[in-house]
C-alpha cells in the first residue's frame, strides 16, 4: 500500500514533530510512507475566509499532488474535513478537477481514521505515562464524525491515565481567522476552554489538532500553568525505549 | 429600492459590539446560564425521540418542497383565508406593512393595541412604527414586556429578555410597570412566583379592556388558511381569542402546505426551542372568528431575494426555535444584541445580511461572527447547513485591504512548495527575533495569548535531509 501523507501547512512549519511521529508510528506499524513534496495547504484558511479563487487554485495543486497513491493520512481533522467536506463543492460536478477530487476524497482519512478503520489496530504499542485530556476539535468531532476514535487509540497506551474534559465538544475560540478577526469573543471561548483542561489536572492536553492546541497551549502557556499540549501522533508514537525527538 | 429595516440600528461591526459584551461580566453569567440550562434540556428531549433524524429530514423535506412552490402556496393560502372570511394583505417591505397594519388599527378607532410576540413585528419595528400614528402596542409576552418596560431591546429568538437577571427585572417592574398600566405591588421581591404574579395582574387588566391584537404566527397552513401560535404562557391565547379585531403579520415563508405537515413541526419546534415534549399553549384559528374580525398582511421584506439564492435560501427554513443560538459558543460569549437584528446568533448571521445586504460595515462582519465550530448545523431541526452559508456569504463579501494583501501573499507563497520551503527557511534563521507581542491586527491574538516557537527544521527540511528519517 503506498500511502502519502499530507502533512499541512501548520505542521510542516510549526509542528514538524507531529510529522515526524506520524511517519516513525506508521513506519513501525509497517506501512510504507511517501511525503509528496509538491504540497503545501489544503486551502481551508483562504476558502473559510472567503477567498474562494485562491482557495480553488490550493485545492488543484494538493488534489495533484495527492492522487495516485492508495490512501492519504492527514494529522488533522480539521485539514481532512476541508479535503473531504470542501473540495467536492469548489470542484462542481464535472471535469478534470471534480474527477480528481472524486480519486482522493474517499482515500482521505484523519490518522486516527487510517489506524482503526484501515490498518484495524486499536493498539498501536504506545507508552505515554501520563495524565491526560483529549480535547475533540471541532472540525474532527462535527466535520469527520471522528467518534470516540482518538479515546479508543488512548486507552491502549500504556501507563497513560486518561481524564475526561468537562464540556470536551465546546469550540476553542480558534477558528482559524475568527481570532484574529473577533479576538475578543475567541479569547472568552479560549479561557473557558483552558479553565477546563485546568480543572482535569492533566499533565498534557492533547487532540487531533495543531491548530487548536497552538491557541489553547499559547493560553495555557501564557498562563504559565504548566500544562504541556501534544498532538495525538506524538503519543501514538511515543514508546519505552524511544520518544518523538 | 426601500433599504430592509430589521429592527435595530446597524452602526458598529460586531467585533466591537462583541469586545463591550464581553467585558460585561454580569452579562456573561446570564448568558451561560441560561443557553447552559436550556441546551442541557433541549439534548435530553432530543435524545428521547426515536426518530429525531427522520423528523428532522421531514422537517427539511417540507421547507424545501414549499419554498421551491412559494408562489403556488401563498396564492392558496390568500384563498382559503378568504373562503373563511379573513382579510389577506400583502407587504413588499417594512413601512409598507407597517402601513397597512396601521390603517386597519385605525379604522377600528383604537388607539390601543395588544401583542402576542413575534419576531416579524419586531423585525419591522411595528411598534415604533404605530407610535408615530398615536397608537400604543403593548408587548404581554412576559419576556417582551421586560424588554418593553425597560426601553430595551430583545436579545434572543425565545427568551427575548435573556440578558436579564431577576433583580433587574424586579426593577424594572418596580420603576416602570406604572407607566404603562396597573403599577408593581409595593412589596415587590425578586422571588419569580411573585415577579410573574405582577404581569399577571398587569396584563389581566390589558387583555380585558383592548380590543385590537397583534399576532405572528408559527405557521400558515395553505389548505386550509389555518394560522398556528406556539406559546408557553397562555398570553398569546389572550390575545388571540378575546379582541375584537386580530391583526396577524406572517413571513411568506412560514407557510406549510397541508395540515399533516403540521404534525411533524409540533414535534421539531418544542424540543428544539424550549426542550420540551410539547408546548403548553398551542393556538389555531382559521379566517375572522363569530364577532371577530381577522386580517392577515403576508410579509416579504427581502425574503424573495434570500430565495432566489441558491446556498443562501435554505435560512427561509428556520422555523425561530432558537436551538442554534443556544448551542453557540460565540452567542454565549457575547450576547443577543451584538448582531444589530432581531436575529441574533447564528442564524441570524447568515439571514441579516441577507435580508438586508451586505453595505454596512455590521453586516459585512455578521458572516465572520462564527469560528464556524458546526454546533448549530447540528442543531438545528430544519438542516440548515449555516457554516456552508456563512462561508459562501463570506466569499461574497467586500474584504478589506490589508487582509487581501495578506491573503494574496499567503496564496502566493503557497502556491509554489519551493516558496514554502524558503519561507520556512527564513522563519528558522530569525526565529529568535519573533516578537512577543504581533502589530496591528494580529495584536488580538497575542494579547492573551503565547506564539508557539518556530522550530528550527521544518518538516520537508527534515524530510529532505534524514530521507524520511531513514538515515
Amino acid at each position: 500500500m503506498r500511502v502519502a501523507l499530507f502533512v499541512t501547512c501548520v505542521n510542516d512549519t510549526l509542528f514538524p514533530d507531529t510529522g515526524r511521529a506520524v511517519v516513525r508510528l506508521l513506519r513501525r506499524l509497517g506501512v510504507e510512507v511517501d511525503f509528496p513534496r509538491a504540497q503545501t495547504c489544503c486551502g481551508q484558511m483562504h476558502a473559510n475566509t472567503g477567498y474562494r479563487d485562491e482557495a480553488v487554485r490550493l485545492a488543484r495543486r494538493s488534489v495533484a499532488a495527492l492522487r495516485g497513491y492508495d490512501a492519504v493520512v492527514v494529522p488533522s481533522g480539521s485539514c481532512a474535513a476541508m479535503i473531504r467536506e470542501q473540495y467536492p463543492k469548489l470542484a462542481g460536478s464535472s471535469g478534470p478537477f471534480a474527477d480528481a477530487v472524486a480519486q482522493v476524497v474517499p482515500k482521505t482519512y484523519e490518522l486516527t481514521e487510517f489506524l482503526i478503520d484501515v490498518l484495524g489496530t486499536t493498539d498501536v504499542g504506545a507508552y505515554f505515562p501520563h495524565r491526560v485530556t483529549y480535547h475533540p476539535t471541532c472540525h474532527s468531532l462535527r466535520g469527520i464524525h471522528l467518534g470516540d476514535r482518538p479515546l479508543t487509540l488512548l486507552r491502549q497506551v500504556k501507563g497513560l491515565e486518561l481524564v475526561p474534559l468537562p464540556g470536551a465538544e465546546e469550540c476553542c475560540g480558534f477558528g482559524g481567522t475568527f481570532a484574529l478577526k473577533n479576538a475578543d469573543a475567541s479569547a472568552a471561548m479560549c479561557a473557558d476552554k483552558v479553565r477546563a483542561v485546568l480543572d482535569t489536572g492533566a499533565e498534557v492536553l492533547c487532540a487531533a489538532d495543531n491548530s487548536c492546541l497552538m491557541h489553547i497551549g499559547g493560553m495555557l502557556g501564557r498562563q504559565k500553568s504548566g500544562v504541556r499540549v501534544t498532538h495525538l501522533a506524538e503519543i501514538l508514537c511515543s514508546t519505552e525505549t524511544a520518544g518523538v525527538r | 429600492m426601500s433599504v430592509t429595516f430589521l429592527g435595530m440600528p446597524a452602526d458598529r461591526p460586531f467585533p466591537r459590539n462583541a469586545a463591550r459584551a464581553v467585558r460585561d461580566s454580569q452579562l456573561r453569567f446570564n448568558l451561560r446560564k441560561a443557553t447552559r440550562t436550556i441546551r442541557a434540556r433541549r439534548a435530553s428531549v432530543v435524545a428521547e425521540a426515536p426518530d429525531w433524524a427522520e423528523l428532522r429530514e421531514a422537517g427539511r423535506a417540507i421547507k424545501e418542497h414549499t419554498l421551491r412552490n412559494l408562489d403556488e402556496y401563498l396564492v392558496r393560502l390568500e384563498e382559503s383565508v378568504t373562503a373563511a372570511g379573513g382579510h389577506v394583505h400583502w407587504a413588499a417591505d417594512a413601512t409598507e406593512a407597517n402601513r397597512i397594519v396601521a390603517g386597519l388599527v385605525k379604522a377600528t378607532g383604537e388607539t390601543e393595541v395588544v401583542k402576542v410576540k413575534s419576531m416579524v413585528t419586531q423585525e419591522i419595528g411595528l411598534n415604533e412604527a404605530l407610535l408615530e400614528q398615536g397608537i400604543t402596542a403593548y408587548e404581554t409576552d412576559l419576556a417582551e414586556l421586560i424588554v418593553q418596560l425597560g426601553d430595551d431591546r430583545p436579545s434572543h429568538i425565545l427568551v427575548p429578555a435573556i440578558h436579564r437577571n431577576r433583580a433587574e427585572i424586579r426593577e424594572i417592574f418596580a420603576e416602570h410597570m406604572s407607566g404603562w398600566g396597573r403599577p408593581a405591588p409595593e412589596d415587590l421581591t425578586d422571588e419569580p412566583a411573585a415577579l410573574a404574579e405582577a404581569a399577571r395582574l398587569h396584563l389581566r387588566e390589558r387583555f380585558l379592556k383592548t380590543k385590537v391584537a397583534i399576532s405572528g404566527a408559527n405557521f400558515a397552513i395553505a389548505e386550509t388558511g389555518t394560522l398556528v401560535v406556539l406559546e408557553s404562557e397562555g398570553n398569546g391565547r389572550m390575545c388571540l381569542t378575546l379582541p375584537r379585531t386580530l391583526i396577524s403579520v406572517v413571513g411568506i415563508e412560514k407557510v406549510l402546505p397541508t395540515w399533516r405537515d403540521l404534525e411533524v413541526f409540533l414535534q421539531l419546534l418544542p424540543r428544539s426551542s424550549t426542550g420540551e415534549r410539547m408546548n403548553p399553549y398551542t393556538s389555531m384559528w382559521t379566517g375572522a372568528a363569530e364577532g371577530q374580525e381577522f386580517h392577515l398582511v403576508l410579509l416579504d421584506n427581502g425574503r424573495t431575494g434570500v430565495l432566489a439564492d441558491e446556498v443562501g435560501r435554505q435560512a427561509l427554513r428556520c422555523i425561530r426555535c432558537s436551538a442554534c443560538l443556544n448551542v453557540c459558543p460565540v452567542y454565549e460569549r457575547v450576547g443577543g444584541h451584538s448582531y444589530g437584528s432581531v436575529y441574533p446568533g447564528p442564524i441570524g448571521a447568515i439571514l441579516t445580511p441577507q435580508l438586508r445586504g451586505m453595505g454596512s460595515e455590521l453586516d459585512r462582519s455578521l458572516p465572520y461572527a462564527s469560528s464556524l465550530c458546526g454546533a448549530c448545523y447540528e442543531v438545528c431541526p430544519v438542516a440548515i447547513d449555516i457554516p456552508s452559508v456563512l462561508v459562501d456569504l463570506r466569499s461574497r463579501a467586500r474584504h478589506p485591504w490589508p487582509e487581501r494583501a495578506g491573503m494574496a501573499a499567503a496564496g502566493w507563497v503557497l502556491e509554489r512548495s519551493g516558496r514554502l520551503a524558503r519561507l520556512q527557511r527564513a522563519g528558522a534563521r530569525l526565529r529568535r527575533l519573533v516578537p512577543r507581542r504581533l502589530p496591528g491586527p494580529l495584536g488580538g491574538w497575542t494579547d492573551t495569548r503565547d506564539l508557539p516557537e518556530v522550530p528550527k527544521e521544518s518538516f520537508r527540511d527534515w524530510w529532505d535531509r534524514t530521507d524520511g528519517g531513514r538515515r
